[in-house]
């Protein structure tokens, strides 16, 4: 066993990074956390730092303002960190990649390990994807 | 100053959306309140410009995820003024059941993270978990979650077809004895009584002062609504009452959001009962194009008036197009609400006028007024203001 497969074997703290988004992403991500999906039941919560988190979960359109504050947070991650782009937006830019203010997808920023597409990914959609990317 | 923050920076996992505010304090008290937005900038107005009328919809729909209604309702009432087009009724019925659902679901979430900021995080867990048969109902009818996609110039994309009826409304009937048990959990509580009575007070001359909208407006006895003052799609052939508050504190606040649910309720089942009546399948007409001209249109979002205007020249886009979202008045009023509370109260009064988290942003510190030196940030403000219920709550039952 890795280490890294060893880090992230149990109870995954995630950090949750709102870029220049619509919002539905964000409520989806809190909608895994409340009673019908309850991804607390596994040890996954939501966490204040980035430095105690084991996943950074990235949604909506980075613009240029958001840019720098999404570098900074992931130098601040503790490494090995798993970044997931939620959402069209988060994967591609989606409708708003051709905005004035558009910085590029997250993947043109930082290493991204999984994307989760849909606008907005449901909850059942976020949920499946944090798996498969742990059995990966 | 402001470079103190950014190591931190404005992303906070408590709300959604980034959006610093910054309080000065001197002791407790807050002094002086301030609010940087910018960070959810996405040049909605002008990428408008560079779409067909069509795609317009699918990009105001993603101004907002929780009103996601609102904008294209606003842009297709703009629309339909400068097409001239009136649109049939089974689709008038339509929209006003999507509206209005789309009102019980936001107003949910609302109660949700009020319930959050005060420390009764089962309020929260328990808002969220009643809001899911609403968004099934929405998946249902539309096909999505959220972003519905349901709106075009000239009518509806979907049909609800009459055997969806039924179904519909014990979904209501399930929400309606859920909205009774959280009404009954709120005005019934000493402790969610004593945080929230005379705390952000706005008076009527503060709303009209600032141009408040929607809920927070009507909490403080100003009885302004869009559905009423100049009623659009079925909201003139339905019976409601606008409900308005006088105290204009927080649990004015509560109560209006909590009492509309109702309402909306209300106008929904006569809807039902409306579109029962109507042969299926007539939901839209034919628009060949759209003239020259100007035209404004508006609606009514959970969080108040949504305004837009747009002005065309007759090819297939639009020249300008101007949005208001409500939020953008309602936090101005912050600067009213918030100052002279005790930092503890801050959050409460921030979060009472329901912020549109993704037309702004979510982050609260608290400053020394003297210094202008970070003292404290969002996570220990919420802290901060769930450890006063704790203490009013054993201070109540000591008392009896």
């Amino acid at each position: 066993m890795g280490i890294k497969t060893f880090c992230f074997k149990k109870s995954l703290w995630l950090f949750h990074f709102g870029g220049a988004s619509c919002n539905n992403c964000d409520i989806e991500i809190l909608d895994c956390l409340t009673p019908r999906y309850d991804v607390e039941r596994f040890g996954m919560k939501l966490v204040g730092s980035i430095r105690h988190a084991d996943v950074l979960l990235v949604n909506g359109s980075i613009n240029r303002r958001d840019k720098e504050r999404l570098l900074e947070i992931y130098h601040q991650a503790p490494k090995p960190i798993l970044v997931v782009a939620i959402g069209t937006c988060g994967c591609t830019g989606g409708i708003f990649a051709e905005g004035n203010t558009f910085a590029g997808p997250v993947d043109k920023i930082i290493p991204v390990d999984a994307y989760i597409p849909g606008c907005p990914p449901k909850p059942e959609a976020i949920i499946a994807g944090i798996v498969k990317l742990l059995n990966k | 100053m402001t470079k103190t923050i950014i190591p931190i920076g404005p992303y906070h996992p408590l709300q959604e959306e980034p959006e610093l505010f910054k309080l000065y304090c001197k002791g407790e008290i807050v002094k002086d309140v301030q609010w940087v937005t910018g960070y959810n900038h996405r040049g909605i107005e002008k990428l408008s410009e560079s779409k067909t009328f069509e795609q317009v919809f699918f990009l105001v729909e993603r101004i907002c995820g929780i009103c996601s209604t609102s904008h294209p309702f606003a842009f297709a009432n703009c629309m339909e003024e400068i097409a001239r087009v009136e649109i049939p009724d089974r689709a008038k019925y339509i929209r006003s059941i999507i509206g209005e659902l789309e009102r019980i679901h936001s107003h949910l979430l609302w109660v949700g993270l009020a319930g959050h900021f005060l420390g009764y995080n089962n309020v929260f867990m328990w808002a969220w978990k009643y809001r899911e048969p609403v968004l099934e109902l929405f998946e249902m009818i539309t096909g999505n979650r959220n972003s519905y996609a349901m709106f075009k110039i000239g009518g509806v994309r979907r049909d609800i077809e009459n055997h969806k009826i039924p179904t519909i409304r014990k979904v209501l009937d399930t929400v309606k004895e859920k909205t009774d048990l959280l009404t009954g959990a709120v005005m019934d509580d000493p402790v969610i009584h004593a945080r929230t009575k005379g705390v952000g007070i706005l008076t009527k001359e503060d709303i009209i002062a600032y141009g408040a909208l929607g809920p927070t407006a009507r909490a403080s006895g100003v009885a302004i609504d869009v559905r009423k003052d100049d009623p659009y799609a079925a909201y003139a052939s339905v019976h409601w009452k606008v409900i308005t508050a006088q105290e204009g504190d927080v649990f004015a606040k509560a109560e209006v959001r909590l009492l509309e649910m109702y309402e909306s309720i209300s106008i929904i089942s006569q809807c039902l009962d409306g579109l029962q009546q109507i042969k299926e399948g007539q939901v839209d007409v034919k628009v060949k194009e759209i003239p020259e001209g100007i035209g404004t249109g508006h609606a009514e979002a959970p969080r108040g008036e949504v305004f837009h205007f747009v002005k065309t020249d007759g090819s297939n886009y639009p020249v300008r197009h101007k949005i208001r979202a409500p939020s953008y008045m309602n936090i101005a009023t912050f600067k009213k609400a918030c100052v002279g509370q005790t930092i503890s109260d801050a959050t409460i009064a921030l979060a009472a006028v329901d912020p549109c988290y993704c037309c702004t942003e979510r982050m609260a510190y608290a400053y020394d007024y003297a210094s202008r030196e970070k003292i404290l940030d969002g996570n220990e403000l919420v802290k901060m203001g769930q450890r006063k219920t704790e203490k009013l709550r054993r201070q109540i039952k000591r008392n009896r």
